[in-house]
């Protein structure tokens, strides 16, 4: 049977792929942020999972305003890298796993999640940044990736509540599922920021800090967050922390954390990221 | 005219909804046909003539030929579509981020460096009634 063996949550800063891929991932700057993912990087290598669900956002890359799905799962056999206007990312193209995201359509949909099914998407900085951050910069993807993308851009996106539940509809469906696989799942995006208007560079590390506690040991209050007070306190885009929560739901209740960094700034942005391990 | 929303409060902030999505739907799908070289050229070559193959609004089509990266935000913009006129002008996030709040770029990179810009004094519209 298929089992889902930890979660991984992070945020996915477009420039931190651009530090990456222009080479500048050694300067004091960015060895800053980088340094806080050489565990991560060793424990995925490690943990050798066969699949990775990845739960993240487009960024007007797949989906424009023509068509805007709350959630899209990817069930395709590869997923090309967008161009987000500056080229694509020099990254490997993203090989799916139709087999098991098939399934997990199916068994979400009659689980009452109405879940969109793509069979053809681009997959933008909200996927690849993660996967080069706890990767490197290898030939190919060490593993197959199931992409979730959850629109975060028109509001309002799905509450917090929402996710929490569809993560736990998401690992029901890979406990349900025959062929032996080692599953990892990742929630991207936040922490604290914002990138539009005059309150732009907006950054709240007591409110960050406290999601990062509450993540491990208390996510049922963190699913009552409305989006005013993520708005409000962690920034207009800090709202991408409720794809955190599917991770979340996904896990078990109790789970192991081996590890935790948080810094101030990328870019525009504060970076936290967490490794927890189900213990079960 | 939209129905006053909770998040209104919300100082320097335009929440992305479906009146702003509404109002700048042509504004935000011009941005997106800049993802593409070709249209990025076109655009360069002649702006006006450009825009003509968009139907927005004449406030929305003098902002974004003044580039008033504000301005486009209250009139429907949305960041994520503004920053690909951004990209086309060769900017990125941080240099758009600085031009919105009216930062010199170094400016605004010491601000992240320093932690960002604080919560305090940035939740609600009634503590920025100094900056009129």
């Amino acid at each position: 049977m298929a089992k889902l063996i930890a979660g991984v949550t992070t945020s996915h800063v477009p420039a931190i792929g651009a530090a990456l891929d222009n080479g500048k991932s050694g300067e004091p700057y960015w060895q800053r942020v980088f340094g806080g993912y050489d565990f991560s990087k060793k424990w995925l290598a490690e943990t050798k999972p066969d699949v990775v669900f990845l739960v993240y956002n487009d960024h007007a890359s797949a989906f424009s305003l023509e068509i805007i799905p709350t959630f899209a799962l990817g069930c395709a056999e590869s997923f090309p890298i967008a161009d987000e206007g500056w080229g694509p990312r020099p990254v490997p193209v993203v090989k799916g796993h139709p087999d098991l995201a098939w399934h997990i359509a199916q068994s979400t949909i009659l689980d009452e999640f109405d879940m969109t099914i793509v069979n053809k998407m681009e997959v933008d900085h909200g996927l690849t940044v993660p996967l080069s951050l706890m990767v490197g910069q290898p030939k190919e993807w060490p593993f197959k990736v199931i992409p979730l993308c959850v629109n975060v851009i028109q509001y309002p996106p799905p509450t917090g509540h929402r996710c929490y539940m569809l993560g736990k509809a998401i690992r029901k469906a890979i406990d349900s599922f025959p062929q032996d696989l080692r599953v990892v799942i990742f929630g991207t995006g936040g922490m604290s920021h914002q990138l539009q208007g005059p309150r732009a560079g907006f950054i709240n590390s007591v409110f960050d800090n406290s999601f990062l506690d509450r993540f491990v040991t208390d996510p049922q209050s963190l699913v009552k967050i409305q989006h005013l007070e993520y708005i409000r306190e962690a920034g207009s885009e800090g709202i991408e922390l409720v794809m955190w929560l599917i991770a979340r739901g996904a896990l078990d209740d109790e789970v192991r954390q081996v590890h935790r960094f948080y810094t101030v700034p990328a870019s525009n942005t504060a970076v936290g990221h967490l490794i927890l391990e189900n213990t079960r | 005219m939209a129905e006053q929303q909770p998040y209104d409060d919300i100082p320097g902030t335009q929440v992305f909804d479906a009146h702003r999505s509404r109002e700048g739907y042509w504004l935000n799908m011009f941005c997106m046909s800049l993802m593409k070289d070709e249209n990025r050229k076109a655009f360069k070559a002649d702006e006006a003539k450009y825009l003509d193959q968009f139907p927005m609004s004449a406030v929305q089509r003098d902002a974004v030929l003044k580039r008033q990266w504000n301005r486009m935000l209250e009139l429907g913009g949305n960041i994520y579509y503004t920053s690909k006129l951004g990209a086309t002008d060769g900017l990125s996030f941080q240099n758009l981020a600085a031009l919105m709040t009216g930062s010199t770029q170094e400016q605004y990179a010491a601000m992240m460096l320093a932690g960002g810009r604080s919560p305090q004094g940035n939740r609600s519209k009634s503590e920025w009634k100094d900056r009129g």
